[in-house]
């Protein structure tokens, strides 16, 4: 579904991962591990298109990929379900009850936006993955403010995804509780520093 | 992309959403123009055109900077930017809904402020037809300034000074044919070249735009 050969990526005009390479097909579950600042967000934001890579390739079908990155891009003065309901017209679908129910939300369905705690504006932004429609997920830390039982809930809905054919890249630090999962630790490729070739030159 | 445009137009007409901003402030300029000038008919008559279009032309203005940056603050850009939806239809149903909610109520009051600034009669067609023609061009030129300047924190200033340039056509050309209006004149040139204007806007700053855009997402 998705292959990446040799892919260098880069943030604020700096190198930090190269020669990152895997295969991800259906059902399959990546956990991207490594240190803050290593560049698990900025790979997951090249794969969904928001940046170009420097040098590599993406072998992929845009149009099956759906990014939840750290803001969920939720409207305050919107509902829970008028929420949804956009982003799922937006996609062009319109049923939005199998997601309400798969994150708990049904009892908040006509709450404002604003009035939700961090953790039910999270599982807001999960849900929002489900009508997508689309097979392939690439989350940026989904857990975040997630308590325990959400956290479960979030599995069983990733697990369901992938029992569908989907599949699913996701950055995070805390185990999922799911024993599927092939993790790729982001650190062995990450970029060497860059050459001070020039400083001698500058300084002579 | 109806999706799009309806919900911007609930946003904005739900709390807070900005809604009333720009009428508010074309109300307040023509009704202290007459104040700050003084009741002489005559004088206010012949600024009357300038007065309604500057006062329309920077009530657009004042909303400009909402159009994309809330949007990218809460990460709604970058999830569309991965949606179906082309970033260019993105920007054209986001200029549509601005004109929607700030342009189209401006044209529809200015023939009362008309009134306030004792426009000749000859003028209020012109006006309502020379705004309904114009504002378009300011929604999007405002669009392509707003998509120029959404990555900055406090971007009004420079926005502002980007997209006033970029406004100065349409002001001439505008102020221009509701003056000739009022004074019996030929009207129909300006009103053509502004027509001109916001036609050229349509067709391609929604691509500019979303390119500005994509370059502000990386």
């Amino acid at each position: 579904m998705l292959q990446v050969h040799d892919l260098a990526v880069s943030r604020g005009g700096l190198t930090v991962l190269e020669g990152l390479g895997f295969a991800l097909r259906p059902s399959d579950l990546l956990v991207l591990r490594g240190p803050n600042g290593v560049g698990k967000t900025t790979v997951l934001r090249t794969l969904a298109g928001l940046q170009p890579a420097l040098r590599g390739q993406i072998l992929a079908n845009p149009d099956q990929i759906t990014y939840s990155g750290h803001a969920d891009g939720i409207k305050a003065t919107l509902t829970v379900g008028e929420n949804l309901g956009f982003w799922a017209a937006v996609h062009g679908h319109s049923a939005i009850d199998p997601a309400i129910s798969a994150m708990n939300l049904t009892a908040l369905r006509a709450r404002r936006a604003a009035d939700l705690s961090a953790g039910q504006k999270r599982r807001l932004g999960l849900a929002r993955l489900l009508v997508t429609g689309r097979k392939i997920w690439l989350m940026d830390e989904p857990t975040v403010s997630l308590d325990a039982a959400s956290v479960a809930l979030f599995g069983a809905m990733l697990r369901g995804h992938l029992a569908q054919g989907g599949a699913a890249i996701v950055a995070t630090h805390i185990d999922l509780g799911l024993p599927e999962a092939r993790m790729l630790d982001l650190t062995p490729f990450k970029a060497a520093a860059t050459r001070q070739g020039a400083f001698d030159e500058a300084f002579a | 992309m109806i999706a799009l445009l309806q919900r911007d137009l609930r946003l904005a007409f739900r709390a807070g959403g900005g809604f009333g901003l720009g009428l508010a402030f074309f109300l307040m300029v023509a009704v202290l123009v007459p104040l700050g000038v003084g009741p002489e008919g005559a004088l206010l008559a012949r600024i009357a055109p300038g007065i309604l279009w500057v006062g329309a032309l920077l009530a657009c203005l004042l909303s400009l900077d909402r159009m994309f940056a809330l949007d990218f603050e809460d990460g709604a850009l970058d999830l569309m930017a991965v949606s179906p939806l082309p970033l260019e239809g993105v920007v054209a149903m986001k200029a549509l809904a601005h004109w929607l909610v700030t342009g189209l109520p401006l044209v529809l009051i200015a023939p009362v402020l008309g009134l306030l600034l004792s426009l000749a009669p000859g003028g209020y067609f012109w006006l309502l037809a020379s705004l309904f023609l114009g504002t378009p061009a300011l929604s999007l030129i405002g669009g392509f300034g707003a998509a120029l300047t959404v990555g900055l924190k406090r971007g009004g200033l420079i926005l502002s000074l980007i997209v006033l340039p970029m406004y100065v056509p349409s002001l001439i050309f505008g102020a221009e044919a509701v003056r000739r209006g009022a004074v019996g004149g030929d009207a129909v040139v300006p009103l053509l070249l502004l027509a001109a204007i916001s036609l050229g806007s349509v067709a391609i700053l929604p691509f500019a735009a979303a390119a500005a855009l994509r370059a502000n997402l990386k």
